[in-house]
């Protein structure tokens, strides 16, 4: 048995080390390892509850405006608060932006470039991946990174500066739009539809989000020549490499639910069940964390660096005592899309269903937020305002790109007296638990074969970033 | 990818939020990538945006620290974690066995220039902002002290400080004017303020070019966030102490903080995380604790009661509603 250490991991938002037992040409564990410790947590005890929106959005430079809903969504339950109708179409705007360039992000600078390596100059598609998704140098970067700018201009619009708005309060939204912002909403969002149209579909939106089969989608896939939408260009190299069979896992999928339910709650062992947020708890065995089992209205985050037994910063959160997977495979499946149903019962979650679920997800965005723009009545207001009482315990869900983020809020004489984060990656990259059970991560990449003098396996990290892991998140 | 004529720049990702980074992906009408070569900017590793993994990453890393490949810049984004104990174990390079600050410790003396990129690097930031286990620091300051991870004598090899790219996230356009500058060889001593942030936003307040700017004259203050007025006098707002040229720029194609109306909570100033109540002006006898950086009291107590009692109708109301109700006109009687 030979130990292989990877890192420092890159093309994943922070710091994460991956240690692999490779027996028999295959990954016989897996150790995943975040390691860095900010403290967040520690930093938000005593200070005053309002003041959670400037820290809480600074956990994270890539879900800045996710950590801005959670808090203050925590903070609206808390003050028992209702959001106008204007600011919710807003967050709900901003959070669709953020969510739409976070999935771009990953697929254009974090995935695809790994199949512009040089291992794969030999496939037939090798030299045309190199063109087009070489990192820094591939034609990809030259049209992306302008059409992320092009988008981010919504949170220009909506919310001023970005990452770490002040823009997404309990009551709404500060920004007021008037006649003329909503035309340039709507004249940005004409221009994503047509890039997600022209380069990463090569197809209507609505031609995608037809497609309801596995068999559909590669048929879908097989119409044209693979250089017509990054898309189809992913689908034919994920044919080749059989990328359903690889970095699969077999737990439960979760979401929070958001967008007002348009995204539901629920959790998929199979089909939609209902949710119970009481059962979740999180689990400290092998994390470098003091403290026993708790759910986290009451959890606690002393770090402490040499505890025996404990590989990572991470702390493991279960539900009901099991594992689960989140991100937007797990919430389209539990918001009931058709192809990604499909992809579950053929092959369940895998490196492929995790990249389509982002992929189709982007395209019901846009559609969704065309619609939203319409909904704003710009002569009302955009927030309402309330008081915070001086003890109180509230909870903020939702949905950030990768997954489920919850802040659990506790305050006492006026000040906060405890506030706990549960992100995303934080389930997904979670480590083993009192009863050995490993995360997501950890059980897909059990078994994948990896080539004895294989260094850094590529495999590896396409079953890694197929997460999209957000480490800065995961321990915060 | 190294080519000797290039500006080889190297970025590490301290303990940090990633947020700078992502601030600097949306520089440039063409993208980063073509902005970067069209000033012949070369990335020897960033990692976020580079191919190499692992130990090809590492490569990189050990032929900077052999002195095989020249470092024009290097970059640091997030706080140096010195805890616990300056072992700097709350982060650890991850496939190094390292931390992070024996990393930056290493590579910043045989940088040409060091940027710190955002106010985590320069000045602790937001991580610094209560006791917390970590000690994190930035590379030269604490706050305002001189107590960063690599110490007040720390020099380049060009021989200026670490350069102090402020803000929280810093606007992408700080980042790689001063870049460019660097690389032009047009960037000196003289364009560093007492912290060493550079002038070139430094020089301004973030007050300069308010959209709220005429509440402000008159004091015509906003109650509630979302509300037109001026966020000074109950809100918060520290723009007339805050260093920035932010409401001359655009971010992400709109308007800066104050302009999308929230206060501007001065992230571009070493300490900033130490506020208690950011949305909310502190009071000693009824006048803003934060006066304007420059302003004698007495003169602000007085311009603030005669420009109140000239208050036009129309700026007194509008500063209290969150849509324009009365628009300007002609004749508007002074009252």
């Amino acid at each position: 048995m030979t130990r292989l250490i990877v890192g420092p991991f890159n093309r994943v938002e922070g710091d994460l080390e991956v240690k692999l037992d490779i027996k028999d040409d295959q990954v016989e564990a897996a150790w995943v390892s975040s390691s860095l410790y900010r403290g967040f947590e520690q930093i938000l005890e005593g200070k005053t509850p309002g003041d959670a929106l400037v820290f809480a959005p600074r956990i994270c430079g890539i879900c800045s405006i996710s950590q801005s809903v959670a808090a203050s969504s925590a903070l609206r339950n808390a003050m028992g608060l209702e959001q106008a109708p204007n600011g919710l179409l807003a967050t709900n705007l901003l959070s669709a932006t953020e969510n739409l360039a976070d999935h771009l992000t990953h697929f254009y600078l974090f995935f695809m470039p790994d199949f512009a390596r040089d291992t794969y100059g030999d496939q037939p598609w090798g030299e045309a991946a190199q063109k087009r998704f070489k990192a820094m140098q591939g034609e990809a970067s030259s049209y992306f990174l302008p059409a992320r700018k092009n988008l981010l201009q919504l949170i220009g619009i909506l919310a001023g500066k970005w990452p770490h708005t002040l823009a997404i309060q309990p009551g709404g939204t500060t920004k007021t739009l008037d006649q003329g912002d909503r035309v340039r909403v709507i004249s940005v969002l004409s221009e994503i539809r047509r890039f997600l149209e022209e380069k990463v579909f090569g197809d209507k939106l609505e031609a995608i989000l037809e497609l309801s089969s596995f068999g559909e989608l590669f048929s879908w896939a097989d119409n044209q020549p693979m250089e017509q939408g990054d898309f189809r260009f992913f689908l034919k190299i994920a044919q080749s490499l059989a990328l359903e069979e690889v970095g699969k896992t077999s737990c439960d999928a979760m979401s929070y639910g958001t967008y007002d339910g348009l995204f539901p709650q629920g959790v998929w062992r199979g089909e939609v069940g209902k949710l119970d947020p009481q059962l979740i708890a999180e689990d400290l065995t092998h994390s470098m964390m003091i403290g026993d089992t708790r759910h986290p209205s009451q959890g606690e985050t002393f770090p402490d660096l040499d505890k025996a037994d404990a590989y990572t910063l991470c702390k493991a959160p279960r539900l009901d005592g099991k594992v689960v997977e989140v991100g937007a495979y797990a919430r389209q499946l539990i918001a009931g899309q058709p192809l990604i149903i499909n992809l579950a019962h053929k092959s369940g979650s895998n490196v492929l269903s995790r990249v389509v679920g982002r992929l189709i997800e982007a395209a019901r965005l846009v559609t969704i937020m065309e619609e939203w723009v319409d909904g704003f009545k710009i002569k009302e207001p955009f927030c309402s305002h309330g008081k915070m009482p001086d003890e109180v315990e509230a909870v903020g869900m939702t949905e950030a790109a990768r997954g489920s983020l919850g802040h659990w809020l506790h305050v006492r004489e006026g000040r906060i007296e405890n506030y706990q984060i549960v992100s995303p990656t934080t389930w997904n990259f979670s480590p083993r638990d009192s009863s050995g059970i490993s995360g997501p991560l950890e059980s897909a990449l059990v078994g994948v074969p990896v080539i004895a003098d294989e260094k850094n396996p590529v495999v590896v990290q396409h079953i890694v970033r197929s997460f999209d892991p957000c480490m800065v998140c995961t321990v915060h | 990818m190294t080519a000797s004529n290039e500006y080889n720049v190297l970025w590490l990702q301290a303990a940090s939020c990633g947020g700078c980074t992502m601030s600097l992906l949306g520089e440039g009408n063409a993208g980063l990538v073509e902005f970067l070569k069209t000033f012949g900017i070369n990335i020897l590793w960033h990692p976020t945006l580079s191919e190499e993994s692992g130990p090809e990453a590492l490569a990189i890393l050990e032929d900077v620290a052999s002195g095989k490949v020249r470092l024009d810049a290097l970059c640091v984004e997030g706080s140096i974690l010195l805890g616990p104990k300056r072992t700097g174990r709350f982060q650890m390079f991850s496939g190094t066995g390292r931390s992070m600050f024996s990393w930056v410790s290493e590579l910043a003396v045989l940088a040409n220039n060091v940027l710190a990129v955002g106010s985590c690097a320069a000045f602790g930031g937001i991580i610094s902002g209560n006791s917390t286990p970590t000690d994190a620091r930035g590379l030269q300051f604490l706050g305002d002290q001189p107590h960063g991870a690599l110490g007040d004598d720390f020099r380049s090899k060009s021989g200026l400080p670490v350069i102090n790219i402020a803000g929280c996230a810093p606007h992408p356009g700080w980042i790689t004017e001063v870049l460019v500058s660097l690389s032009r060889g047009e960037f000196t001593a003289d364009d560093l303020d007492a912290f060493a942030r550079p002038r070139l936003f430094a020089d301004h307040l973030a007050h300069h070019g308010c959209v709220r700017n005429e509440f402000y004259e008159y004091k015509a203050s906003a109650a509630n966030l979302s509300q037109k007025g001026c966020l000074m006098e109950k809100l918060g707002c520290k723009a007339t102490q805050a260093s920035g040229d932010c409401n001359f720029r655009t971010w992400n194609g709109g308007p800066s903080c104050t302009n999308a109306g929230y206060s501007c909570i001065s992230c571009t100033s070493p300490g900033f995380e130490k506020a208690e109540g950011f949305l909310k002006t502190p009071t000693v006898a009824g006048l803003p604790v934060g006066l304007p950086v420059d302003m004698p009291k007495a003169w602000y107590v007085a311009l603030a009661a005669l420009s109140k009692s000239a208050t036009p109708d129309r700026v007194k109301k509008n500063s209290r509603s969150d849509h324009i109700i009365i628009p300007p006109r002609r004749g508007e009687s002074q009252n």
